[in-house]
């Protein structure tokens, strides 16, 4: 299982969690390309710091375009174990790839059952065409 | 406010055209069309071209019709010359600002002097429930509102004058700023207007609603070449910000008089009557207790509408009322009412954003000033 949009899980508020099974019990964590384009301009991003604990659904950043902000919610509980190093002086990056290149934090989970109350790639899809 | 949605004749455009659309003040317009920073740079560059029909758009007929708008506008009127466009306020007894307007007399075709008000979105039906005891007081001025009979229609940037060039008479080049005149378009009806809420040198338009769309069209055909590109009320927005201009429900609000917020220049107390007369002439002696300025922050993150400004010791000195990043300048720029104290030019504060305390620096507006003015 690789990183691209048909492998994560999301959030309806647009934040996605990449899960490998691979033993680790650490999840990558960014924004969709949806909301990448519905933000438009970015211009700021705050980021929690490494060994923070968030909540499934807490705030754990903010992103900030010309015209709004909008905070950023974790999928799942855990520990931050990495922030994407300079990502916040890159913001563009995230217009190009905001899976691969533009992933935010890593988490270690404390509850991955968490996992499964997400949405799965057609569910969010689905979500996207309703929301017009 | 109006509950129902309303379209403006180029709704419809908008839509087709892929624009982000949003109500404003009861119609439905268009935010962005590519994005807010593309569309503000293309403007400063090149050209925008924005729909602005919301804005509304009142008549007034009659050779009487100079004298009641000398009763309701803070600037006066009595002397106006056909051509001539002023910025002016609405005051109500107190002195506060019910809206802020442009008042043209303009000179139809068959030689008919008449006057238009332009007035915000959504103080309109405020400013026509307004003037209903003084149109009583003259019943023989005609008053229309031509708002969704027309459309009204914005080009601002450098190359707003070449762009318009190929569209109207020559004669309609050459209007000075704050200059305005019936013509036509490609044989359709057309009153231009040199003002503009950008910043930028250009033209605003009004049309009959049924010729917007090809109006519309001409301007973005004949401005191809040029770059300009449709511009949606986003970077309308920014592009006010950067330019210094106040915004009716920020800036502008009931319990806010004309010195504080700088426009003691569009009161004119001396030898007329108007409402507010007594107590603006009075204010204008009077020392400010808060005063509009600029605000530019450290970093990149904006402070918004309500953020709270703190002087270096702590202590509470205003409000921001406007805030965004820069497009042009790259920062974060900010409008806001100061105690007069702490309105001093170069002087650091403190502002609060979202529970966290951002530098910032008092500065002049506006913040960015076009090279060359007309």
């Amino acid at each position: 299982m690789t990183l691209q949009p048909e492998n994560l899980k999301y959030l309806p508020s647009h934040e996605w969690v990449y899960a490998p099974q691979d033993g680790s019990g650490i999840a990558t964590i960014g924004i969709s390309a949806f909301a990448v384009a519905e933000l438009n301009d970015l211009v700021y991003m705050a980021l929690p710091k490494v060994g923070q604990q968030v909540e499934a659904g807490q705030e754990f950043g903010e992103v900030e375009s010309v015209k709004a902000v909008s905070p950023m919610y974790s999928p799942i509980a855990g520990q931050i174990v990495e922030i994407h190093d300079g990502i916040v002086d890159r913001l563009e990056t995230l217009n190009s790839d905001p899976y691969v290149q533009g992933w935010l934090i890593k988490v270690k989970m404390s509850d991955p059952s968490q996992l499964d109350e997400l949405l799965d790639f057609a569910a969010y899809q689905k979500l996207l065409a309703q929301n017009g | 406010m109006e509950t129902q949605e309303h379209k403006t004749a180029l709704t419809d455009w908008h839509v087709q055209n892929g624009a982000r659309m949003a109500s404003f003040a009861g119609y439905q317009m268009p935010i962005q069309y590519t994005g807010i920073v593309a569309e503000h740079l293309a403007t400063r560059q090149a050209a925008g071209v924005f729909d602005i029909s919301h804005m509304g758009r009142l008549r007034f007929d009659g050779p009487r019709a100079d004298q009641l708008l000398e009763q309701v506008l803070t600037r006066r009127v009595l002397d106006m010359q056909p051509g001539q466009v002023r910025y002016s306020l609405v005051c109500n007894e107190s002195g506060g600002i019910l809206d802020d307007v442009l008042v043209s007399c303009l000179e139809s075709p068959s030689g008919k002097i008449y006057f238009l008000l332009v007035v915000n979105a959504s103080n309109k039906a405020k400013i026509v429930r307004w003037l209903a005891p003084h149109l009583v007081d003259f019943p023989d001025v005609e008053f229309h509102d031509v708002t969704e009979s027309t459309a009204m229609i914005a080009i601002q940037g450098p190359k707003s004058i070449e762009v318009c060039g190929k569209l109207f008479p020559a004669s309609v080049l050459g209007l000075g700023y704050y200059r305005a005149r019936v013509t036509e378009q490609m044989s359709k009806p057309c009153i231009v207007s040199r003002t503009g809420y950008t910043g930028e040198d250009g033209f605003e338009l009004i049309v009959r609603a049924e010729d917007a769309s090809r109006v519309w069209e001409n301007l973005l055909m004949a401005g191809r070449a040029f770059g300009v590109s449709p511009v949606g009320l986003g970077a309308r927005d920014t592009l006010r910000l950067e330019a210094g201009m106040p915004l009716y429900g920020h800036e502008l609000e009931e319990n806010i008089d004309p010195y504080m917020a700088g426009l003691g220049f569009a009161c004119q107390c001396k030898d007329r009557n108007f409402v507010g007369r007594d107590i603006l002439a009075e204010r204008s002696k009077e020392e400010l207790a808060v005063q509009r300025v600029g605000l530019v922050l450290e970093g990149r993150r904006a402070a918004r509408e309500q953020s709270a400004c703190f002087d270096m010791a702590g202590n509470p000195i205003g409000t921001v009322t406007s805030g965004s990043f820069s497009p042009t300048l790259q920062k974060p720029i900010a409008m806001a009412y100061l105690s007069r104290h702490a309105a001093i030019l170069g002087a650091e504060i403190q502002v609060d954003i979202r529970g966290t305390t951002a530098r910032a620096w008092v500065q002049e507006l506006p913040f960015y000033k076009r090279a060359n003015t007309v």
